[in-house]
């Protein structure tokens, strides 16, 4: 069985870092922004580990942690070896985990962290998950002035840095279950159209969830998957009908939610920063969600597995969160 | 639902990209490129009195020039993504393409990451030019005597 049921884990806070395009888009209420993508820093690589950085000092300072107190780091993103988390943990002495699921990480991460919690191993946990545009162009697509055309399907990874703090002490998100989602691979190869690679495995994931739990779609007030993009979104829903005779009807995609039309993103936002931050500055905004599933999706693609012609797997995780009065 | 089911199903919702549109900007954009290179071969020859084939090589050197400073200035990779192979085909998108790649892997070093990174985009141009060009000659010696 996949899926965890949770007694008391909550999601005490978050700090939320967003980069220029992303500080223009639908976005409300974020703690912080970045006006260039250098952030004062002579590499995009850098700035991405001082996003980091900065998120989880901030998230410190305003929980009053000290060094000592943090059980745990985990966390990820998406350049080669999961350098970024790496060099930002490096900074600090906590024990630390890098965990890498492309543009699932963040809910992974979450995972992970409520079940040491829910182990009462682990008291204070910190997650943190970040993704640059620039840093990401370069490591999966072309070098970042060339101008290669894109197509209508594609997405545009989100710049911005996420830290949460998780611990058994009552707060605003209560965490309550979990699935961990199996890979999918549906053939497709298609690295401008990665909504289609992921959704089937948002739909598994989905299917998992409420079978294994018992439970029916309606049970949610709304169902938010990850970065699927616009394109993605429609096909999840006619995908999740067809084959597992689910209605997708109170459901929204993070990355058709982030950035305004005007600016030319094609199919939507994606990274594994896209659904922690529509969530929390838009989503939670509204106040009107009390449970709410997050389905994070991520394409596991490698640069070089996709040239040898090999179809990319995808991966998504789930995570059922109810907002506490 | 099966592969194939699938990927009709992917088919359906992936919006069509506008071909008829990409191919008429692509055919002013380019016919554009071609006709400042004519103008510059025409300007070169007439206002410093140089040779045809003279005046050839100084517009080619012109042009990726050009694109080289457009896009270290940040503008050419917008023009480019939206005028597509316009600007590709022509000389300004080998440019393009060594620049941008020089721009990127400068923070790398100058051996590791500027040197060895030069030509990640351009490389397959400059191989396959080099062998077809090479197979053409032999044709033609072989045909031309």
């Amino acid at each position: 069985m996949a899926s965890t049921k949770y007694k008391d884990v909550y999601l005490n806070d978050y700090f939320t870092l967003v980069g220029p395009l992303e500080k223009e888009s639908h976005l409300k209420k974020y703690n912080m922004f970045m006006d260039d993508y250098y952030f004062g820093e002579k590499t995009f690589e850098l700035a991405e580990i001082k996003m980091q950085k900065i998120v989880i000092d901030n998230l410190m300072q305003r929980n009053c942690l000290k060094n000592a107190d943090v059980d745990l780091l985990v966390g990820g993103d998406l350049t080669n070896q999961i350098a970024i988390t790496s060099y930002s943990a490096k900074n600090y002495n906590f024990p630390f985990l890098g965990l890498y699921s492309a543009c699932a990480t963040f809910v992974e991460s979450l995972i992970v962290a409520s079940n040491f919690i829910d182990s009462n191993n682990y008291k204070k946990i910190v997650s943190v998950t970040s993704s640059h545009n620039l840093t990401a162009e370069k490591q999966f697509r072309y070098p970042i002035e060339y101008g290669a055309p894109r197509p209508h399907t594609a997405t545009f990874t989100t710049t911005g840095a996420v830290a949460t703090f998780l611990s058994k002490k009552k707060g605003k998100i209560k965490i309550e279950s979990s699935t961990i989602g199996t890979p999918v691979d549906m053939g497709i190869s298609d690295a401008n159209n990665l909504g289609a690679v992921m959704a089937p495995a948002a739909a598994s994931t989905l299917m998992m969830h409420l079978q294994e739990l018992k439970r029916d779609v309606d049970y949610y007030d709304l169902i938010l998957t990850g970065d699927l993009g616009c394109v993605g979104g429609k096909i999840l829903q006619e995908y999740a009908e067809k084959t597992y005779n689910i209605h997708l009807k109170k459901y929204l995609d993070a990355g058709c939610e982030l950035f305004l039309n005007s600016q030319e993103t094609y199919a939507g936002g994606s990274g594994p920063v896209c659904l922690p931050l529509v969530l929390f500055n838009k989503i939670l905004n509204y106040k009107k969600y009390k449970k709410i599933l997050i389905i994070a999706t991520g394409a596991l693609h490698s640069v070089t597995l996709v040239n040898q012609k090999q179809p990319i797997p995808a991966i998504a995780h789930a995570l059922s969160l109810e907002v506490v009065e | 639902m099966n592969k194939d089911e699938y990927k009709k199903l992917v088919t359906k919702h992936s919006p069509k990209e506008p071909r008829l549109k990409n191919i008429l900007v692509a055919f002013f954009v380019g016919g554009t490129v071609g006709f400042i290179g004519e103008f510059l071969i025409f300007i070169l020859q007439e206002s410093f009195g140089m040779s045809v084939s003279l005046a050839g090589i100084w517009t080619c050197l012109i042009i990726i020039g050009a694109s080289s400073l457009l896009t270290a200035l940040g503008f050419f990779d917008n023009w480019v993504s939206k005028c597509k192979c316009g600007l590709i085909i022509p000389t300004t998108g080998f440019a393009h393409s060594v620049t941008s790649s020089a721009l990127d892997y400068k923070k790398d070093g100058l051996i590791t990451g500027l040197g060895s990174n030069f030509f990640k985009l351009a490389g397959s141009v400059i191989l396959y030019g080099i062998i077809s060009s090479f197979i053409l000659v032999i044709v033609r010696v072989v045909i031309g005597g």
